[in-house]
This record gives structure tokens, C-alpha cells and sequence, in this order.
């Protein structure tokens, strides 16, 4: 086939590209050539956008095993044990086909895990919808949601990883664009960790899971696009998964793994098997060569260009010691998969490709794996919204109960309970029962904390600040169950780069996290771009999502309901601030004002990091009965989530604050935990010893609650009334629209 | 007690239950692999929970037909203690073990969620050390666990006695509330909730202990007609 101008802008290829690849291989590229750059050096696999600016990010630390470039980051936990975790979108396919979009994301990012050799032990996801009651686009949206957590419900369920955690929200400007992130941790001995690479001349190249077909072609530069009309057609693009399948080439692996006669191994996810070739012998600095005959392939006639660029799920590479190939292929019989040699590592650093023994691709594999083209492209400023605030008389007797309500606030159970969050009997609470998900490491007597957290409105106010808060919040969250924090994974969700204003969000988004993880002394560890999330022309929010990891002994957690009446009730971080510019931002703004101005809420990073010692130090020392930290709808939303324990105890509280009465119940200053502890002396006495305030503020008392100011009542609650609202909000607003 | 777990390709809680019975109950326990045509030499087997071959078909309709199926059916009919749990209990109704069928939850989408159920009768060596009055708190998480029989089957397990355990929380629509039955023999028994996920404190509760502490008492007591080594 020649190459003609249409068919390079067919790939997604720039005129300069094409001038690249022309001088990389000396000559013009077949078609099979084009198809295998194109996937290459798309945005998805080459982030030649974001490159230059992910540099800025901290990625070293004392406990850091393996930084970015691998399938995964890894984390030291002392005891002779390794993590492994990483965090990865799958917005694009889940937004053409929810149910296996959604699904074969899980399927990928376990594979990033299990490739370097660790067993996955735990699932979190981060979701983001568009609006569930617009008359218009609601129907879509549900729809949607509904495909992508069953998606992820039957992938995960079936493979066996329990899903212990994330986060769901919802606006307008994901109508077009859901997001779907998607967290994964393993865990495995620290000397049986395996990378992605090749190495040995003479090493046979061994494809092993399931046949190659024609699905998911090109699924790596259709998530390099925006959507347009016909989006809809590219539908074939998106992967099937199997979990049943992936289940068992998880066993093997491992098991493969144990008879020492594996040399490197690499998932097929995105880009298949042109992206798991050519990186292992980039990585290793070797060529490799395959024979594509011997591909399993599950359709007759493919072609080199659909072999080498389909997208089938549930596949591995793997290069092992020449001589010992057959230990290898038992373990792949025993568990019934197929595994066959296709090929050998080279010394010539080429990725040569053979049909029918004819070379139909010849490309240097460092040129084409490290070398895609690097754009530093021209970034203004984020759009800001600088109009007045908008406040008005309010009641917050009734927005409390609108607030509980809200999609963004209401208990996702719903969602959580189709995922199987106990399975591999690790997991130490219930979802929404703490801020932060834990999973013990039986081995170890370990536990990690999970927690994944973004904000689109804050970020879309000021991207930098955004994601500061963004990873604040998240430490926080560990804090609060008594886990110090250690290391971090980001999903960067934003628009089209080759805006300048979009640009400027992810430059800033990026700047913001790298400031706020290295005072945190949380280096990333890995992570994934998503860009181009857009819709005829509407971008998404801003919304850079940040998982963490935090460790602890393990132990019975301190949980967010408080147990007891009597019990004093302590504010930690105090009543806090907010101007009113920062109010624009909050879920009251979203909910009761149906408006966004302004700046998101004012963080100072000393004082959340003392904060944070501070709370860290009362939950290990068994002080806190209870505790909480104030994020979306602040201190009332807070307060009526400590009162959903099955006893419904509530609390009476008082504040002294000049604050206007619904800015100081709803604002969403960060550094603040609210607790329940029998033991108030104690607890101050910590709190003092990191300069945090740490006023009693009331009581809790049985079924009821209330908030005064000054003595003023702002609003007094039955917990059940309160409780049945934020309990089956989200079902009612997918369900009331049924029949 | 020589226990031995069921590793279905698909299995996925075959390391719970070895956990629960090696770390929280103390007593041997070994893999059995899904081709073994014999379970050597133990004394009770666990089919644990899971997707047994993927179960793209009915939960279990593929799982009946495998190798290790026919000597848990010998061991069965020798008198040997069979428990299912979750997936391993739709495989004994799949294999014919066990009465009736367990189809897809009521509202049609799988639960994770700890249920409160009771013991409904004491007369069976996996609920003899119960307390029949006394509420149990253990997790369910599956898809398809909505116990289903005719009536008169309903009416016969009933009148034998075969219902192990009744939920309080019927989450999935099972009918006559029913969450474990037994074989005619009494000594396998099938159940949706998971009893190995609540054998310690830090699993939230420790109530299913009380369906492998009936195994042990049974076994200490069992008759010696009872052969010790199966084929």
C-alpha cells in the first residue's frame, strides 16, 4: 500500500512525524510500519505532550524500589515484601461501550501488576459521571454508570481482587466524557520482583493467554482523540475481557515465575504486541524478532498490521532462558493456556517482524519505543472565574438534608456493594466506613491505606491549588485512619493539549502535585495521562486524580461513625476560615446556589502536615473512638457521617464563629478531622505538642443532632431521617427513571 | 482434622478457607487440585467460593463435570463431610448433591453484604455447635445465590429437617429465606453466606467459626464405621 498525506492524518500522525520515521528507518515505511508508529508514538503511549512537564514530579525516595517507567511502581514495606501499585484510565472505551470499557480497564492495570510479579490485592476506582437528572443527556449517563460499575463489578469479582475503595462524582462537563480510573495494588517477596525485560541473545520470546484477534485495533490513538459524532462506529475498537481467562494466566504467571526460568515479562495492553516487543528490547537494549505465523491468532487472514496493532485482552510476552523453555510451558499446560514461542532476542536492536518467514517490519526499538517525538507545547493561563460571590439568606436546617442527598455527597452504596470487597479476607473495614481503604498483608502484619482522591471544580478554579488540596486531602484521609503516608501514583484526566488554555491546566495541575508530594514526602511512583477528554469541542474539568499509599501496623481501624453517647466531641484544626471567594467552589455553591466562583479553599501545607502528625499520633495511641476528616460539604456533612453507624449516635454542637452561618457549617477548608474520644485531656495534650487547635466542640448524644452558633441553633436533626436520605440517594436517581 | 480445599481453576476463595482452617482453627489443610481423580487421605472437604471455570454457563454447570467432582461424590456417599460454600454450593446443586437451584439475586445485581441469619437446626455436623436462637453475622457476595426448589421440595426439606441456615436479612429473594441446605444424609451441606470470611475479630466477626467448630465436634465424635483413608 503506498503511503499518501491522508493516510498519515488517517494515523494521527503529523507531516513532521512522518519526516521523523522516514529518517529513523532510511527509507519510507510500509503500512504495517505506519500502523506500528502510529500506536507508538501516539499520546497514550508516547505522553509526548505531558513528558516534558511529568519530569517536574518527585519519583525517589528511601522506600522506592522502582520509579516510573515500569508497569508499576514499587514501595519497600520492610519485612522482606515489596507493594506494587499503579493507577490507570480507561476513559475513552468506557465512554463508547461502558460495560467492557470499563472491564478490560481493570483487566489492564491487574496485568501492570501481576507483570512484575506481584499478587493484586486490592482495587480502588475513581469515577466520574455526567449528570444523572439532566432531562437531555441523564438517560446516557445512567446508562453509563450503570455499564461501567458493573463492568468493573464483573471483572474484578471473578478474577478475585477485591474493589475496597475510590471515589464518584458528577457534572455537567463529563456528559460526553466519563472518567474511569482505575487503582490496583499487589504485593509481593521483595527478591522475586520481575521487570519488563529482555535480555540474553538466543532467548526465545514466548507469547502466552489468549489468541490474537481483531479487536481493539487502534484502541491506543482512538484514546488519543477527541469524540466526535462517529465516535459511536469505533465501538469494534473496544476490547472484550475475559476475567476467567486473566485469572488463570495470573496463576500461571506466578507460578512460571517461581521456576526461575523467566527473564522478563510484559503485559499486551495498550498497543498489544507492537508496544510489549519493542519495549522489552528497548528496556534491555536488544533486538527482537518474531515470527508472526506463530501467533495464536483466533481469526483467519490478519494481517501483520492487525496482529502486530490489535489490542486482544489477556495477553503476555515473555523472554526465558534458552534451554529451559519447558519448564515454562508446563506450567502454562497445567493451567490450560496456550504458550508458543514466536521469536528470539537479537543483538541488532531491531524489532524485526517476519510472515510467512518475508520481513514485514523492521524498526530500531529504542527509536521507536523511547524516541516519539517531544512536544513543549505553548500554554496561556487556566480560565478563571473571578465573579463576586452570590450569597444570599439560607437555611441550614434544610440544605443539610439537600447536601446528604446530593449525588457527589450521598453513600455510594449502590456502586460498592456489587464489587466484592472482601474476597482474599484482607480487607479491614467496609467501604465508607473509614476515609482511607485497608488491606492488611496477613505475611507482614502490615497494613496499607488506600486512598484515591481529585477535585474537578477545585482544580477547574485553579488547577495548581486543585491539586495540592487534591493530594492534602489524600494523605489526610491515611492519616486519619493512623497510616503514615509513603508513596503516590497520579491519573492525569484532561482536554485537548493542543489548546493553550487546556495546556496551561495540565502544566499547573502538574506543578501543583509535584509541590504538594514532595513536601508530603510521597514521590509518584508511576501513573498514566489521559488527554484529549472532549466532546464536540467541551472539555472536561481539569481533574488530575491522586492515589496514595500510606502504611501501618496492622489492627482493628478507627472507623468514621461515633460509638458512643457521652463522649467528648473535638474539632481538630479548629473551625477554620473561609473568604468568601473560596466559598464559590463548594458543594453548597453546587447544590443550594447551582453556582462556581472564585478559588478553591486556601491550603497551607505546614499546617495540614501538622494536622495530620497530630491525628496520626491520637489514632495510634487508641485515643480517638472515632474520626473523620472534613472534606466536601464540610464541617454539618461531616458531622451527620459520624452520625450513620448502626447506633445513630448523633452529636450537639457549639460553635464560637463570626463566620456567616452557612458559609461556617458547609465551607470546605482543608486540615480539619473531627473526632469522638472519651479521653479530651489526652488528645489536646498531642494536638498542642503540633501547634493544632483542638477546641471540644460538643457532645455526642443518642439519635439526634444539632448545630448552634454562638447559641443560636442553626439546625437540629433525627439521625434516621438524615441517615435514610444519604443512604438511598443514588439508587433513587438511577432507579426512579426506570419502567 | 485433615481438611481439603477444592482448587477449581477459577476458585478465588480457596486461599480464604485454607486460611480459616490452617491459621484460624488450627487443624491441617491441603490443596486439591480440580483433575485429582482422589481426595487423599483427608477427613472433610471445602468446595470454596469463586468463578470455577468462569462460569460464562450456569454458575457450576461445567464444574460437575470435572475430574475431582467424582471423588467428592464417592466421598460423599461414603459419608464423608462436604462443604460447599458460595460457588461451591452451586456446584453440589449442579452435581445433583444437594436439591434445588440457586439463581440470580432478586434485584439482579451481585451483593457484597454482611447478613444477620440463624442456624435452623442443630441436628447436622456443620450446626451442631449452634445455637439456633442465637444471630449469626457473616458476608454474602455473589451474584446468583437466590435458593430456588419447588414447593413440595421446599415442603420436604422442611419436614427433614435439611434447612442448615435461614437468613434474617434475605438480601438475594431466596425463597423460604433459606441461606444453606443439606443432602438427605446430613453430611454435605451447601450455603451462600461465607463462613471462612468471619473466623477472626479483624474480619468484623467471628460467627462462622461456629460451622468448622460443629466439623471438628462431629469429626471427634464420628462413629468408627467411618473409613479414616478414602480412594
Amino acid at each position: 500500500m503506498t503511503i499518501t498525506p491522508d493516510l498519515i492524518a488517517q494515523h494521527q500522525l503529523t507531516e513532521n512525524e512522518y519526516e521523523k520515521i522516514v529518517q529513523i528507518l532510511g527509507r519510507e515505511p510500509s503500512y504495517t510500519e505506519l500502523g506500528i508508529f502510529s500506536v507508538m508514538w501516539s499520546e497514550h503511549c508516547s505522553y509526548k505532550s505531558s513528558r516534558v512537564h511529568l519530569k517536574k514530579l518527585p519519583t525517589r525516595g528511601k522506600l522506592v524500589v522502582q520509579g516510573p517507567g515500569e508497569n508499576a511502581g514499587i514501595i519497600d514495606i520492610g519485612g522482606g515484601y515489596v507493594i506494587a501499585f499503579k493507577i490507570e484510565s480507561h476513559n475513552h472505551p468506557s465512554f463508547i461501550e461502558p460495560f467492557q470499557g470499563a472491564a478490560t480497564g481493570v483487566g489492564g492495570i491487574l496485568r501492570d501488576i501481576f507483570t512484575m510479579g506481584a499478587r493484586p490485592i486490592a482495587v480502588l476506582d475513581s469515577l466520574r459521571f455526567g449528570r444523572l437528572d439532566d432531562p437531555v443527556t441523564g438517560p446516557r449517563n445512567r446508562r453509563i454508570l450503570g455499564g461501567v460499575v458493573a463492568g468493573i463489578a464483573h471483572y474484578g469479582n471473578c478474577f478475585g481482587v477485591p474493589t475496597v475503595g475510590g471515589e464518584c462524582l458528577f457534572e455537567p462537563c463529563y456528559d460526553g466524557n466519563p472518567l474511569v480510573n482505575v487503582f490496583a495494588l499487589g504485593v509481593c517477596k521483595k527478591e522475586d520482583v520481575f521487570y519488563a525485560k529482555a535480555a540474553g541473545v538466543g532467548n526465545p520470546v514466548i507469547y502466552v493467554g489468549a489468541r490474537t484477534g481483531r479487536d481493539g485495533i487502534h484502541g491506543a490513538s482512538m484514546a488519543s482523540a477527541e469524540f466526535t459524532e462517529e465516535s459511536k462506529q469505533k465501538r469494534p475498537n473496544v476490547q472484550v475481557g475475559d476475567p476467567f481467562m486473566e485469572k488463570l494466566l495470573l496463576e500461571a504467571c506466578l507460578e512460571a515465575m517461581a521456576t526461575g526460568a523467566i527473564v522478563g515479562i510484559q503485559d499486551m495492553g495498550a498497543a498489544g504486541l507492537t508496544c510489549s516487543t519493542c519495549e522489552m528490547g528497548s528496556r534491555g537494549e536488544v533486538g527482537i524478532e518474531i515470527e508472526l505465523d506463530r501467533v495464536p491468532q483466533r481469526e483467519t487472514g490478519m494481517t501483520p498490521y492487525e496482529i502486530m496493532l490489535s489490542e486482544s485482552q489477556e495477553r503476555m510476552l515473555l523472554v526465558a532462558d534458552k534451554g529451559r523453555e519447558d519448564e515454562v510451558f508446563r506450567v502454562f499446560k497445567k493451567w490450560g493456556l496456550e504458550a508458543v514461542e514466536i521469536g528470539e532476542v537479537t543483538g541488532d536492536g531491531q524489532l524485526r517482524v517476519r510472515q510467512h518467514g518475508q520481513i514485514v517490519a523492521e524498526i530500531p526499538n529504542r527509536e521507536l519505543a523511547d524516541e516519539a517525538p517531544l512536544y513543549t507545547r505553548p500554554y496561556t493561563v487556566p480560565p478563571k472565574i473571578a465573579r463576586s460571590p452570590a450569597l444570599r439568606a439560607a437555611s441550614v436546617q434544610t440544605a443539610l438534608p439537600k447536601l446528604l442527598s446530593a449525588p457527589d455527597i450521598c453513600s455510594k452504596r449502590y456502586i460498592w456493594e456489587q464489587y466484592d470487597y472482601q474476597v482474599r479476607t484482607n480487607t479491614l473495614t467496609r467501604p465508607e466506613q473509614t476515609d482511607a481503604a485497608i488491606v492488611r498483608i496477613k505475611e507482614t502484619g502490615t497494613s496499607v491505606a488506600m486512598s484515591l482522591d481529585g477535585n474537578g471544580r477545585y482544580c477547574y478554579l485553579s488547577p495548581r491549588e486543585g491539586a495540592q488540596l487534591a493530594v492534602a486531602e489524600c494523605c489526610r484521609n491515611l492519616s486519619t485512619c493512623g497510616a503514615e503516608p509513603v508513596a503516590a501514583t497520579n491519573c492525569l484526566n484532561f482536554g485537548n493539549p493542543e489548546r493553550p488554555e487546556i495546556m496551561a491546566q495540565l502544566v499547573e495541575a502538574i506543578e501543583g502535585m509535584s509541590d504538594a508530594c514532595r513536601f508530603f514526602s510521597t514521590p509518584i511512583t508511576g501513573g498514566n495521562v489521559s488527554l484529549y477528554n472532549e466532546t464536540l469541542g467541551e472539555g472536561i474539568y481539569p481533574t488530575p486524580v491522586i492515589g496514595i499509599v500510606g502504611l501501618m501496623k496492622t489492627a482493628a481501624p478507627v472507623t468514621i461513625p461515633f460509638k458512643n453517647p457521652g463522649r467528648s466531641v473535638i474539632l481538630l484544626g479548629g473551625p477554620g476560615t473561609c473568604e468568601e471567594t473560596r466559598f464559590g467552589c463548594t458543594q453548597y455553591a453546587k447544590e443550594v446556589l447551582r453556582d462556581l466562583w472564585g478559588l478553591p479553599p486556601a491550603l497551607d501545607l505546614d499546617r495540614e502536615k501538622r494536622l495530620q502528625s497530630a491525628i496520626r499520633e491520637i489514632v495510634s495511641e487508641g485515643l480517638a473512638e472515632s474520626a473523620h476528616d472534613l472534606s466536601d460539604g464540610g464541617l454539618a456533612v461531616a458531622l451527620a457521617e459520624c452520625s450513620f453507624g448502626p447506633a445513630e449516635i448523633g452529636a450537639q454542637i457549639e460553635l464560637a464563629s463570626d463566620l456567616r452561618p452557612e458559609v461556617l457549617a458547609f465551607h470546605e477548608a482543608p486540615s480539619r478531622v473531627l473526632l469522638s474520644t472519651a479521653n479530651p485531656i489526652k488528645v489536646a495534650a498531642i494536638a498542642e505538642k503540633y501547634g493544632v487547635e483542638a477546641p471540644v466542640v460538643g457532645i455526642t448524644i443518642e439519635k439526634e443532632m444539632e448545630i448552634r452558633q454562638r447559641s443560636v441553633t442553626l439546625g437540629t436533626w433525627e439521625i434516621a431521617a438524615l441517615k435514610a436520605a444519604h443512604e438511598h440517594a443514588l439508587e433513587a436517581a438511577l432507579e426512579a427513571h426506570v419502567r | 482434622m485433615r481438611f481439603g480445599v477444592i482448587v477449581f481453576p477459577g476458585s478465588n476463595c480457596d486461599h480464604d478457607a485454607f486460611y480459616a482452617v490452617g491459621n484460624n482453627l488450627g487443624q491441617p489443610v491441603e490443596y486439591i487440585w480440580h483433575d485429582s481423580e482422589t481426595l487423599g487421605n483427608v477427613d472433610a472437604v471445602i468446595l470454596p467460593g469463586g468463578f470455577a471455570y468462569g462460569d460464562y454457563l450456569r454458575c457450576g454447570a461445567i464444574a460437575k463435570f470435572s475430574p475431582v467432582m467424582k471423588a467428592v461424590r464417592r466421598f460423599a456417599a461414603e459419608g464423608g463431610l462436604v462443604l460447599g460454600v458460595c460457588n461451591g454450593f452451586q456446584i453440589l446443586v449442579e452435581a445433583g448433591l444437594l436439591p434445588g437451584a440457586l439463581i440470580r439475586n432478586r434485584g439482579l445485581k451481585f451483593i457484597c453484604r454482611e447478613l444477620r441469619l440463624r442456624a435452623a437446626t442443630r441436628n447436622s455436623p456443620f450446626t451442631l455447635a449452634a445455637q439456633t436462637d442465637r444471630i449469626l453475622r457473616m458476608p454474602i457476595a455473589h451474584g446468583e445465590g437466590c435458593y430456588f426448589a419447588d414447593e413440595r421440595t421446599l415442603d420436604e426439606l422442611e419436614a427433614e429437617d435439611r434447612i442448615a441456615f435461614r437468613y434474617i436479612d434475605n438480601a438475594n429473594g431466596s425463597l423460604r429465606n433459606i441461606a444453606g441446605v443439606l443432602n438427605r444424609e446430613r453430611n454435605v451441606m451447601g450455603m451462600m453466606p461465607h463462613p471462612e470470611r468471619a473466623t477472626e475479630p479483624l474480619m468484623g466477626s467471628s460467627d462462622g467459626l461456629v460451622v468448622f467448630h460443629s466439623m471438628l465436634m462431629a469429626h471427634a465424635t464420628a462413629p468408627a464405621s467411618v473409613p479414616a483413608v478414602r480412594a
